[in-house]
């Protein structure tokens, strides 16, 4: 047994978690491991609550990405009253679930990745941060803050509140939208456009810098899975699941979210808080797949709105089959961003949109329920177990990031392969090990169903737990 | 009796102040627009001292009284909001704060309760006794309300309205101290009462989220309790 790196905990990620590295005899990376370090039990504090108060409730998993619980949540409300929800209240619902897409993504790239991207990997970590960024590119730092604020502020628009808003309720929405706020979110649009093509264009332009992390950032075949419509697009509210390999060729089609437990194990690691899930039909580990903005743009056959559309198609050039490099997340991102805006558009020009009938009554007509959503970073399910007074019994979340834990955990024992030669510790290494996990953008809060700050450690140890070299960042 | 012998002059927070003899210190503050916190007391029902908020100073009595059942008396000289009521008053809210599991984030009542408005009206930032976390049951087996155990602060408004105003006792409390508990009938399932006629008056009296209509979301269990005013004024016509 040769030495252990320790990195705890990972920096301008969404949680705590800590990562270490093991290390042969010769100094060469054998094993690397991301741990999550907390827990919540979300599952087990709703037991004895009225199923009601399940979506506010299991959105307190986070604070970044609430309105996807809310959604999920909702959805799984939905069928324990074995109801279909006013079309108009779904279609209000999607607006929000994307509206919540764009501030989520915007926080992942501009705050969280731009840093790495525009300073370098290697540049010192004090000016490595959203401050760095404003000074070195301000118009790049606004525009992600504006995109940021503009997702937002739609959420407030419809939801009354930017975090945790209750409007999103079991049987639809609690209001129907009002015309001064149809016409407020319309008009930022265009604003929207302006910025993330701006930004799109920025970044393609960029990505010839980073062809070593392109290479090594989780580069490597697995299976992608997403929510997909009946018409093979683009979807993060409804549709049916999709899994497609590393060839871009569809494995298993038009499953329907409900029956989720045939296709998706959990396993539970030992070193781990967060539980790995795996496709079903392959075992694990074999099954490893990856979810959220890359695994989406792999499955489907177009986005389905034009200027996505053509974005999409050049994304998918860059690669024959699947787009397989974890690196390429941030691009997704801002496809998907381009995509938000574009669809909350349409949505917003339905003919019902502002349809007064939002919100379907009823009582506990089914003991178990399941919903499933697209949140920004993949695939979420909320499954709830209530008795015959509609109080909880039972609740399973499976979490985005948790679909992705297998693929962070291989993606951050290649880029240590790729990086680490020897004793020393560089900052760029150490970077480069907590980038590769920033590119999944992982919502750890959410996936452990815990709360926190993320400063970073790195701990290099000799055989006899000695240590050797250590390096820390304050969180 | 003269007209005379019937009213009384008191002084409450230095301000002179008439009232008739069977009015008690709460009324003729609320008269004269002086605010008295109060969280057990509704107009309509029999006051009863339970919940301490409306506690005064009275001069020459080192005892805090309650307002709300104590009566006034000639000469009387009243004070509302002394430092000593204030940490009071904000020490009794963190008690019951503390008491049971109150998370207004996740309640049906969220934004519309008595207990969360008092205390921001109050002034009550932290709560500085450790909480008690206790397992408590919701009972949904009533078709269409709900009381959640966690949010009751046992005030008896439901047990004094089903009692006063609907006449049917549906509601009491059985258990002492910190072990109270409302119940329904004798102990059972809201659901399998025979005596309640499921009027929801229990419901709207609620201070707080403890009970609510099936079906609320967070937030929405707004309360509507005029009709208390409206019965007990038709009421006493028709007497």
């Amino acid at each position: 047994m040769g030495q252990t790196i320790l990195i705890d905990p990972v920096t301008r990620i969404e949680g705590h978690a800590k990562i270490t590295i093991q290390l042969d005899n010769e100094g060469q990376v054998q094993d690397a491991h991301l741990h999550i370090a907390q827990f919540r039990g979300f599952e087990k504090l709703c037991e004895g609550r009225p199923f009601q108060e399940m979506p506010s409730l299991m959105a307190r998993v986070c604070g970044i990405c609430p309105v996807s619980h809310l959604v999920a949540a909702a959805k799984a409300c939905d069928a324990l009253m074995a109801v279909q929800i006013p079309p108009p209240a779904a279609k209000l619902r999607a607006i929000i679930n994307l509206a919540q897409l764009i501030q989520s993504h915007a926080v992942s790239f501009f705050y969280l990745a731009s840093p790495d991207l525009l300073l370098g990997m290697d540049s010192a970590p004090e000016k490595r941060n959203i401050f760095g960024v404003l000074q070195a590119n301000p118009g790049l730092a606004r525009d992600g803050i504006r995109l940021r604020q503009m997702g937002q502020q739609m959420i407030e628009l419809l939801g009354q509140k930017r975090i945790h808003p209750a409007w999103i309720v079991p049987g639809g929405v609690s209001a129907p939208l009002t015309t001064e706020h149809r016409s407020q979110m319309l008009q930022m649009i265009p604003e929207g456009y302006t910025l993330i093509e701006r930004t799109l264009s920025w970044f393609k332009r960029s990505l010839n810098n980073y062809r070593e992390e392109t290479q090594s950032f989780a580069n490597f075949p697995s299976l992608f899975i997403g929510l997909v419509n009946k018409d093979g697009e683009l979807e993060h509210y409804d549709g049916h699941l999709r899994v497609v390999d590393s060839m871009g060729h569809i494995v298993t089609d038009k499953i329907d979210p409900t029956d989720y437990q045939e296709y998706v194990g959990e396993a539970v690691e030992p070193w781990s808080y967060l539980k790995s899930t795996y496709y079903k039909p392959l075992g694990y580990p074999q099954g490893i797949y990856r979810v959220g903005p890359l695994a989406r743009l792999n499955i489907i056959d177009r986005c389905g709105t034009p200027s996505a559309d053509q974005e999409w198609a050049e994304f998918r050039e860059l690669h024959r089959g699947a787009v397989l490099s974890s690196f390429y997340y941030h691009y997704a991102r801002l496809i998907e961003i381009l995509y938000a805006f574009e669809k909350i558009e349409r949505l917003l020009n339905e003919p019902d949109i502002m349809d007064k009938h939002v919100r379907a009554f009823a009582g506990a007509n089914n003991m178990e329920g399941i919903g499933v959503s697209e949140a920004p970073r993949g695939f979420l399910i909320h499954h709830f177990k209530i008795d015959e007074n509609g109080l909880m019994k039972w609740a399973n979340l499976i979490i985005a990031t948790g679909n992705n834990n297998l693929a962070m955990n291989r993606g951050v024992l290649q880029v240590a392969k790729h990086f680490i030669t020897g004793q020393t510790i560089t900052e760029g290494m150490l970077n480069r090990v907590e980038a590769v996990i920033r590119s999944f953008d992982p919502c750890l809060s959410c996936s452990t169903h815990a709360l926190g700050q993320y400063p970073l450690q790195i701990q290099l140890l000799a055989p006899n737990g000695e240590i050797l070299d250590e390096v820390k960042t304050e969180g | 009796m003269t007209i005379q012998s019937q009213i009384k002059t008191l002084k409450i927070d230095g301000r002179d102040v008439g009232a008739r003899a069977d009015e008690t210190i709460l009324e003729v503050a609320r008269e004269n627009n002086i605010f008295i916190p109060t969280l057990c007391n509704v107009d309509g029902l029999t006051p009863i001292g339970a919940c301490r908020m409306c506690l005064v100073e009275i001069k020459g009595s080192n005892r805090l009284l309650p307002a709300c059942v104590t009566h006034v008396q000639e000469g009387m000289e009243v004070i509302t909001n002394s430092e000593r009521l204030l940490t009071y008053r904000r020490l009794i809210l963190e008690l019951i704060f503390s008491e049971r599991n109150h998370n207004c984030a996740v309640c049906v009542s969220n934004g519309h309760c008595e207990l969360q408005a008092l205390a921001q009206k109050i002034g009550m930032t932290h709560v500085h006794f450790p909480y008690l976390f206790p397992h408590l049951k919701v009972d949904a087996s009533n078709l269409r309300f709900v009381i959640d155990h966690n949010r009751c602060i046992l005030c008896t408004r439901c047990v004094r309205v089903c009692d006063e105003i609907e006449g049917a006792h549906t509601w009491d409390v059985m258990g002492r101290g910190i072990d109270a508990r409302v119940i329904t009938d004798l102990n059972q399932e809201w659901g399998t009462s025979e005596t309640c006629t499921s009027c929801s008056k229990c419901v709207h009296i609620c201070p707080t989220g403890a009970l609510f209509e099936k079906g609320k979301s967070v937030t929405e269990m707004a309360k509507r309790q005029q009709f208390l005013a409206y019965l007990t004024l038709m009421r006493s016509k028709k007497s």
